[in-house]
């Protein structure tokens, strides 16, 4: 164990360093750009022995990650934002043909107008596309989160993201403790994708045309194959816990078990909320926080048991997706509590789009609100101008 | 060069029963192409014609292994398995020598995938892209491409009352991919197996990135008799609007000069997507176009021999 200083693209392009994929194809866009230069630097110097592709386009990137992954190979690549959109016909293909690639992802505002600053409209533009997706807080879940991402989508095989919040993680420096390599090593263990394309003897058709008659089939596995995600991320979590000494699950609560009130929150924000929380809570109010680490697959069941004995919920979203009823996290946990006997009163809120701030007060504002619940709509913007 | 007695007996990479048309042109550069490999192939497919006649759910008609991934990507998609390869070669993981093919339609090469393959030309793969060239979208309904000829008939640039089919004349690719100073780049044509298969062979036993752009008559597209997909092709090469040639280490070589070079016109009556060029009122686009064939030929006998890169 090291105890080190480095920012979000940094913790990641470490992670990278350790995990020394087979393939990584990758192209540059804020600010996920220093993970890929980080790492290229890395193949420079011989300290991994990947086969590095440096790709005209995220498009061909995600394309080269599903050529490299269906050969067997252990695969990586690194994106954001329009990168991310860019790639988003080839996304569902890799899930389709269960390739467990590993993308390091940092949440960016999706043009336009462009934008280069935080929220997860591209995250969650690309939530149904069969890929594993994991929210990170801070550098040290972001490194964390890497590595586990190996695991599980080796385990469940469906490619599986990792994502950090543009600038606020990515390029803030934080505290973090890294693994020894040997560590890292034994913990992800050996790849081996039987069969492979590469096994002239024994050839396989991939990518088929797939009609009425089968298609539907092969959705449902990839489905099948989503729902059992969910023991796996959890078991893999419990080994890390057990190795090294880092507790995660899907969902992860602050103060919630007595708490009337609740925040739930994605990624960096959540930090800033539990400073909220002790405030708050140092003059007597029974709040707590939600954290939803894996938003793919949905945690519904987990969700609706943390907040069942609450009396009023705000979802906080980084996201505005044009839907006309709220956003995308605010929509799933509404439906995760709606077999509930007792509901909590539940609202949302918008904010923080395009890197826009959120301050300590506007947190402890939402709290206030949640005590007149009953009278607020049900969609709101926080932090919105005039 | 292996004798067509040594290719009969090599094991054919794809197999009878596939969906495609009765005498299409693709499934023979296919075939070909495979053949010409001393090595196991691994092939990658564009979505497009030979893709989906092939691969149908649960059937296949590949013997080797096969992957399709979208349409526009099949140079990346290539890009990613080699560099798979590599990896696993440096490791020391796999030892047998492996061709890697990718086969693309003109729509996926010229047009959608253009940026995928420059890319992949580019960054020097150990790979051959091979262009099955019909000059239109054939799987979509013949729409047209960027390698669709001036005065074809297509869906989307159709004959009408002010128009005659294409209005532009096609991008010339594989002068655009020798200009990528790859080490060999072929254009060749089905009905000379003689020919592809030797640029075929050339382009394996040469390390890097390397492009072949093949002529293929489309019995949907083209219109004309099933028997005929060869003669067709040799009529393209005889007229020059499909001149045989190759670029290798920057040298251009023209592999095949007609003896005696024939009208464009013997070309286009064979042609259902030509018909209305044969109607009196449209003999000065004929003439336009035979100007054109012939000035782009001169051009290339021009430079045959010489340094071009
Ligand atoms: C991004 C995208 N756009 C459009 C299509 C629809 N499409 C599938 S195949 C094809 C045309 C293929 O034409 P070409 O590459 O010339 O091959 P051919 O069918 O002639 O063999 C098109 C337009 C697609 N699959 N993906
Ligand atoms: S439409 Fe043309 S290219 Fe497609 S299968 Fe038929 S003949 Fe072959």
């Amino acid at each position: 164990m090291a105890v080190a200083a480095k920012t979000g693209n940094e913790a990641m392009a470490e992670a990278m360093r350790q995990i020394n994929p087979d393939v990584v194809a990758a192209y540059p866009i804020t600010p996920a750009t220093e993970i890929v230069m980080i790492f290229a630097q890395f193949v420079a110097d011989g300290l991994v022995d990947t086969e590095y592709v440096p790709v005209e386009s995220e498009h061909s990137a995600m394309s080269a990650c599903v050529g490299a992954a269906s050969a067997g190979a252990r695969v990586m690549t690194g994106t954001s934002s329009q990168g991310l959109a860019y790639m988003y016909e080839i996304l569902p293909i890799a899930a389709a043909l269960r390739l467990p690639i590993v993308m390091c992802e940092v949440n960016r505002a999706i043009s336009g107008p462009i934008n280069i600053h935080c929220d997860h409209s591209d995250t969650m533009a690309a939530r149904d596309f069969g890929w594993i997706q994991m929210f990170s807080e801070n550098a040290q879940e972001a490194y964390d989160n890497t590595l586990q991402a190996v695991r599980i989508a080796e385990t469940v095989k469906l490619p599986t993201m990792a994502t950090t919040d543009g600038f606020i993680i990515s390029h803030c420096m934080e505290r973090i403790e890294t693994l020894e390599d040997d560590q890292v090593k034994d913990f992800i263990g050996e790849y081996k994708l039987t069969p492979s394309l590469l096994d002239i003897e024994n050839p396989t058709t991939r990518g088929a045309l797939d009609l009425q008659d089968y298609y539907f089939e092969h959705h449902v596995g990839v489905g099948e194959a989503m729902k059992g995600a969910r023991s796996i991320i959890k078991s893999v979590a419990e080994d890390f816990n057990k190795k090294f000494g880092r507790k995660y699950d899907l969902i992860e609560g602050y103060k919630l078990e007595d708490a009337e009130r609740v925040i739930v929150a994605l990624g960096s924000t959540c930090g800033t909320l539990r400073a909220v929380i002790d405030e708050l809570r140092e003059k007597g109010a029974k709040v707590g926080l939600l954290k939803i680490r894996v938003f793919r697959p949905f945690p519904a069941d987990e969700i609706a048991k943390a907040l069942s004995n609450c009396r009023s919920v705000a979802v906080l979203d980084r996201v505005e997706p044009w839907s006309g009823v709220g956003s995308q996290t605010f929509v799933e946990v509404r439906s995760a509590l709606f077999n509930l006997a007792k509901k909590p009163k539940l609202i949302n809120y918008m904010y923080g789009l395009g890197g826009r701030d959120i301050s300590l007060k506007e947190l402890a504002g939402v709290y206030e609100n949640l005590k007149k619940a009953d009278s607020l709509q049900e969609v709101n913007y926080l932090g919105v101008g005039e | 060069m292996a004798s067509l007695k040594d290719l009969a007996n090599r094991k054919e990479g794809l197999s009878g029963g596939h969906r495609a048309c009765i005498g299409c042109g693709a499934t023979i550069v296919a075939r070909q192409i495979m053949l010409a490999s001393p090595d196991p192939v691994v092939v990658v497919s564009a979505t497009g014609c030979l893709e989906v006649t092939t691969t149908i759910f649960p059937y296949s008609a590949w013997n080797v292994p096969f992957l399709h991934n979208a349409f526009e990507n099949a140079a990346a998609t290539l890009s990613g398995v080699e560099a798979a390869y590599n990896a696993f070669m440096r490791k020391g993981k796999i030892a047998k020598k492996i061709n890697f093919i990718a086969f693309g339609g003109d729509g996926g090469t010229y047009d959608i995938g253009f940026q995928s393959l420059s890319g992949a030309m580019e960054r020097g793969h150990n790979l051959l892209y091979v262009c099955y060239n019909n000059e239109a979208y054939m799987n979509t309904g013949v729409q047209r491409s960027g390698a669709t000829p001036r005065g074809a008939n297509t869906t989307t640039e159709p004959v009408g009352k002010v128009r005659q089919g294409k209005v532009k004349f096609q991008k010339d690719l594989t002068a655009i991919i020798a200009a990528h100073n790859i080490p060999f780049v072929g254009q060749s044509i089905v009905g000379n197996w003689a020919d592809l298969t030797r640029k075929a062979e050339k382009a394996f036993a040469t390390p890097g990135a390397k492009f072949i752009n093949v002529l293929q008559p489309c019995r949907l597209g083209w219109a004309y008799k099933p028997e005929e997909t060869a003669a067709l092709g040799r009529l393209a090469a005889d007229t020059c609007v499909w001149p045989l040639y190759e670029v290798e280490k920057g040298i251009l070589k023209v592999t095949f000069k007609p003896r005696e070079k024939k009208s464009i016109m013997d070309y286009i009556k064979k042609q259902d997507r030509f018909r209305h060029l044969t109607r009196p009122e449209n003999a000065g686009l004929v003439a336009e176009i035979q100007a054109e064939i012939d000035r782009r030929w001169e051009l290339l006998i021009s430079k045959d021999g010489k340094q071009l890169y």
